[in-house]
Order: C-alpha cells, then structure tokens, then sequence
C-alpha cells in the first residue's frame, strides 16, 4: 500500500550542525506512530520541515506520493497536514472559542466573508464548543487565552488541531511541561481521536509510558538519524536503541542516585 | 464578546450621540464651533481607516496621507477641471476611492511580504514618492503652493457640509464595524495576535493584510475629498507626514482596536489643539502649543497604553465581572466533572 506521507534523504543543516540527516520515513494511513530520542535529536526540527515551517537543504517529503517541496506550511495544512506546537502557540488576546472558531472557519472555507457579522455563522460556533468539550475545555470557553493555565493551554492547541481537521496529525510533545494530573487527561484526548480511527497520528513524546500505550509503532531519532524504526516492542529490544536513548538516560540517572 | 443585541447599552448610547450631534448645529451658535465639528468628524474617518491597519491588522504604516491627499487631489482637481456640481463631487469621490484602492493594492502586495519595521519604512519612501509628484506636476497640482476651487453650491451652507461629514461617518463606522465582526474581521485579528499560527491554520495572511490596506486606504480617500471640501483648497500639506502622524496619535490616544477610539481621539485632539492654540493670545507660551502636546502624548502612551477607550473598556469589564462574582460558584462544577472522567 502507498504510504501517506513518505520523506526520502530528508535533511537540514543549520551552519555546520545536520540537525536531520538523511531520514528515509514512509507512515501508512490511519497509523499512529511516535518519535523518540533525545533532546537535540532533531524531532521538532523534523516536524517542522514536515509541516513547511523550515525548508529542507536535501531530500524531499511526499503526501500521497506527491512532492510538497513547493507547497509553504499555508498549502499543506490544506492538503491535510495539521500541527500543533510544543511551545505554546495560541492567539492570546482572543478568547478560547475564537481560537477554535478560527481553526473551523478555515476548515469550513469561510475566509473572505466581510458582509456577514460572524455570530450569523451557528454551525462554526457549535463545532468550536464541541470541540473545546472533545479536550475538557468546555467551562473555559470565554476565557481569554492568555489567562489560561499551561495545560489548558496545551488542550486548546489540540482543540485548534481537532478543528482543522486534517488526516494528519503532528502533536509535538503535548504534554510538554505539564503538571502530572493534567498528562492524564491529554492522554485520554489522545486515545479518543485514535480511537476514532480516521486519523493519521505523528506524535513526539518523551513519556514512554505514554507512547508504549498508544503507538503502533515508533521511530527513533538519535543526533538527527533514524536509529531505528519497528513495533514498540521491537524498539525495546533493539539493542543500538538502549545504548543511545534508554541506556544514556538510565546512566544519567544512576550518576544523579 | 458576548451575544450582541440591537437595543444594547453600547447601541444605546451610539444611538443618542448620534441625536446629540444631529442638534449640535442648531445649539451651537458659532460658526467655528461647527467647522471645528465637522474637520472632527472628517479626521475620525481617516483616524478609524489608519484603526483597521494598527489596531485589527497590526500593521504600522508610515504611508498612511498618501490615500488622503490622493483623495483629496482627486476632488480638487475634478471639480475645478469640470463644474462645481454635487454630480461631480460625488464622482470624485468614487474616482478617489478607486484610484486609491488601485494604489494600496499595489502599494500592499509589493510591501506587506515584509516584516514589520521594513515595512513601515518602505511606506514612508512610497508616500515621500506621492509627496514629491504633487510638488513637481505644477501642471496640475500648483505645486507647494496648492490653488483653490470651489465646492458644491449645497456646501456653502457649513451646516449641510456638517450633517454631510455626519453621514459619512456614520455610514463609515457601520461598514467598517461589519467589516471587523465579519469572519474576514476575525482573520485580521488573528493575524495581529500572531501571524505566523494564522498561517499554520491554513489562512494565507498576505491577502489579509492586502485587503486590509485596500479598505483603509479607500476609507482614508474619502477622508480626503471631505477635507479638500472643508478647505476649498489643497496643496501639498495633504501628503505629508503630519496627516499620518495625526491619525496616528488619534487613534492611539483614543484607543487601538477599537472603531469608537479613533473618533474619541479625533476629538480630542481636535478640541485640544484648537483651544490650545486659542490660549496663546493671553499665554505666549501656548504658542508652542504643540510641546503641552508632547507631553500629553508620552503620558498617555505611558499610562494609558490602551487608550481612552480601551481603559474605559477594561475598568468597565472589571466593575462587570465584580458585579456578576456571586453567581461563579456554579461554574466550578464542571471542574469536579472532569476529574471524574479523569478517574
């Protein structure tokens, strides 16, 4: 089956640091897949080249086959490619509601209107609710968004993302500086929309907990490389992968005990 | 933002200022008091389009009196080519408005791809441009030194000229004030807050801020014939900086991001720099009027940043949201809820 989105020789060099290097990644529809590795792994700067935030030097990107190298972060997130961030990246004057309703207004094509008064579209309101209430945002809609709490925060992203509605997702690391009782809460957003089944789902993530749960399967970046790429339990096993990611850690920790 | 009704409090008062100043004329006794009313209402027009750029896109424009003085040339020199008839006037006015729609759109998809800072100094060169063609096309401008024509008949009388000015100004709040609320509105907005998520939400923000400087700049224009007709005469004033930095000051003095605060700052510099300047037959030192203003200006930047409106808008929330306190306890019970499906 053709892959939907595939990158081949995929690298970036910032100065004389390759921050990716070579990454060959094919991903079937309706997958959920994480990526792992260190920090400074390049796992973020691959998202970013994925969603046209950053041009690559080498390499290229397919979504269904065909090249994005000419389509800038605007055409892919209409060809169905959403992300979200993993530095907070909100409207933050606007209420929590607006943020969603911008998301569905430009899903729902509604972008040039400059006649109607914006409360006359129902339908783009009621999905934005429903949404903030798919991530338990519901009693914060009127909020503005720079009051929320970071986690609040982090499902509004995520609501914004739901709202786009794309075939993919790319959630950079949604958990990112979160209390401990909120992690629970995005996990359960999480499994829903896997759930749900439709969706294609790239998800960066330190948690392994977290990812051994969710994934089918799981790619490891270690210095902008793909280490290794197979099922989760084939990840734990893989002894390069312990060295580089899990056993460098587990050594860090035993040097702080 | 709430649900808006049309007998609102905010419709309310909007509705009485509008009687207030349809009587104004008729209470005032003094000429000058309505000529100072109407150039308020003239410059609010411009005030509110310099509004949609700053305050809703978040795009500084250094090039703003272009579009005013084009404006204003166009009905100068259309009515004293051709006769001074309404008919005329009023297409000078849609002449106006579409040469500089023409203009600004050119003007924005040459420029708008730039970032911020580089842009507001490339609107400054492009208007300096327009500044130098009306001094150097003497053929049809007179040069520096401007030439006079004469209006519409209808416009002798200052109080038809007043409720005039009136309409238009009312028409442009109304469609300006659609025009924000309106789902293209929203996408300014965003695009102020932080252009580059807009554009991760698959909104291709350079045609926003196109279509922003298109309406301004339409908007500014018809300021502009307005002003040319107050005066009966133009001359290269009309395009110079002093016409931006005013819309600049008023609309940050009466508030940013707001339609009602261009007009409230409007006025006050309006009034303030005509009795200010009034005082300097008893006070010299008002003849340098324009150093109170200064001050003024740096202490309100300083402890206003929001604007008269905007402050006003904010205290009037709190006292709202104090008001309303006892009824929160309820809204904390989906709160419980959410741990439930939390366990």
């Amino acid at each position: 089956m053709e892959p939907i989105i595939r990158t081949e020789n995929l690298s970036i060099q910032f100065g004389g640091h390759r921050a990716v290097d070579g990454v060959n990644f094919k991903m079937q529809a309706k997958h959920f897949k994480s990526i792992i590795g260190p920090n400074g792994a390049g796992k973020t700067t691959f998202f970013n080249l994925l969603s046209g935030e950053l041009k690559p030097t080498e390499g290229e990107i397919f979504l269904r086959g065909k090249s994005l190298a000419s389509d800038s972060s605007i055409e892919r997130t209409r060809k169905g490619l959403g992300r979200s961030f993993q530095i907070t990246n909100v409207f933050p004057n606007l209420t929590v509601l607006e943020n969603v309703r911008l998301a569905v207004q430009s899903r729902e094509k509604v972008r040039f209107n400059f006649i109607k008064h914006y409360l006359q579209y129902k339908a783009i309101t009621n999905e934005a609710v429903e949404k903030l209430e798919q991530v338990l945002l519901g009693n914060k809609v009127n909020a503005v968004a720079s009051q929320l709490s970071h986690g609040e925060k982090r499902k509004l992203e995520i609501a914004m993302l739901l709202a786009l509605n794309t075939e993919i997702l790319l959630l950079d690391e949604p958990t990112a500086g979160m209390s401990l009782e909120e992690v629970p809460t995005i996990l359960e957003v999480i499994r829903s929309i896997k759930e749900q089944g439709d969706k294609t789902i790239l998800l960066i993530e330190h948690k392994m907990d977290m990812i051994l749960d969710l994934s089918d399967s799981i790619m490891v970046l270690f210095n902008g490389k793909l280490l290794a790429d197979g099922t989760p339990s084939e990840i734990m096993d893989n002894e390069t992968v312990q060295n580089a990611y899990l056993g460098g850690l587990y050594d860090e920790q035993l040097i702080k005990t | 933002m709430g649900q808006e009704k049309y007998y609102s409090l905010k419709n309310v008062i909007f509705l009485i200022i509008i009687i207030a100043l349809i009587f104004f004329p008729y209470v005032a006794d003094s000429r000058t008091l309505t000529i100072l009313m109407t150039q308020v209402f003239i410059f609010s027009i411009l005030a509110m389009s310099y509004d949609i750029l700053l305050g809703y896109t978040g795009i500084v424009s250094f090039g703003h009196a272009m579009f005013f003085g084009i404006g204003a040339y166009t009905t100068a020199i259309l009515l004293s080519m051709y006769d001074n008839t309404m008919m005329i006037f009023l297409i000078s006015i849609i002449v106006g408005m579409i040469f500089t729609g023409f203009v600004s759109f050119l003007v924005g998809l040459l420029t708008l791809r730039l970032k911020s800072h580089f842009f507001a100094m490339l609107t400054l060169a492009i208007s300096g441009l327009f500044l130098v063609v009306a001094e150097k096309w003497r053929t049809v401008t007179k040069g520096n030194d401007g030439f006079t024509f004469r209006a519409p008949d209808l416009f002798r009388d200052r109080v038809f000229f007043y409720f005039f000015v009136l309409v238009c100004l009312v028409v442009a709040f109304l469609v300006l004030r659609r025009f924000v609320t309106s789902p293209l509105g929203k996408v300014l907005i965003a695009v102020r807050e932080n252009e580059q998520r807009t554009r991760s939400l698959g909104f291709r923000t350079l045609h926003y801020k196109v279509i922003a400087s298109i309406v301004a700049g339409v908007v500014a224009s018809l300021s502009g014939s307005l002003y040319a007709i107050s005066l009966r005469f133009v001359n290269t004033s009309v395009m110079s900086m002093d016409i931006t930095l005013d819309a600049l000051l008023m609309t940050i003095i009466g508030g940013v991001g707001t339609l009602v605060g261009p007009i409230v700052g409007s006025f006050v510099i309006e009034i303030a720099q005509h009795y200010l300047s009034g005082l300097a037959n008893d006070y010299p030192i008002f003849e340098r009027w324009i150093i109170f203003f200064g001050m003024l200006y740096i202490l309100v930047v300083i402890f206003f940043p929001k604007g008269i409106v905007g402050t006003v808008y904010v205290k009037y929330l709190t006292w709202k949201s104090k008001k309303s306190r006892p009824q929160q306890p309820k809204q904390s019970v989906p709160l419980v809820k959410d741990k439930e499906r939390l366990e």
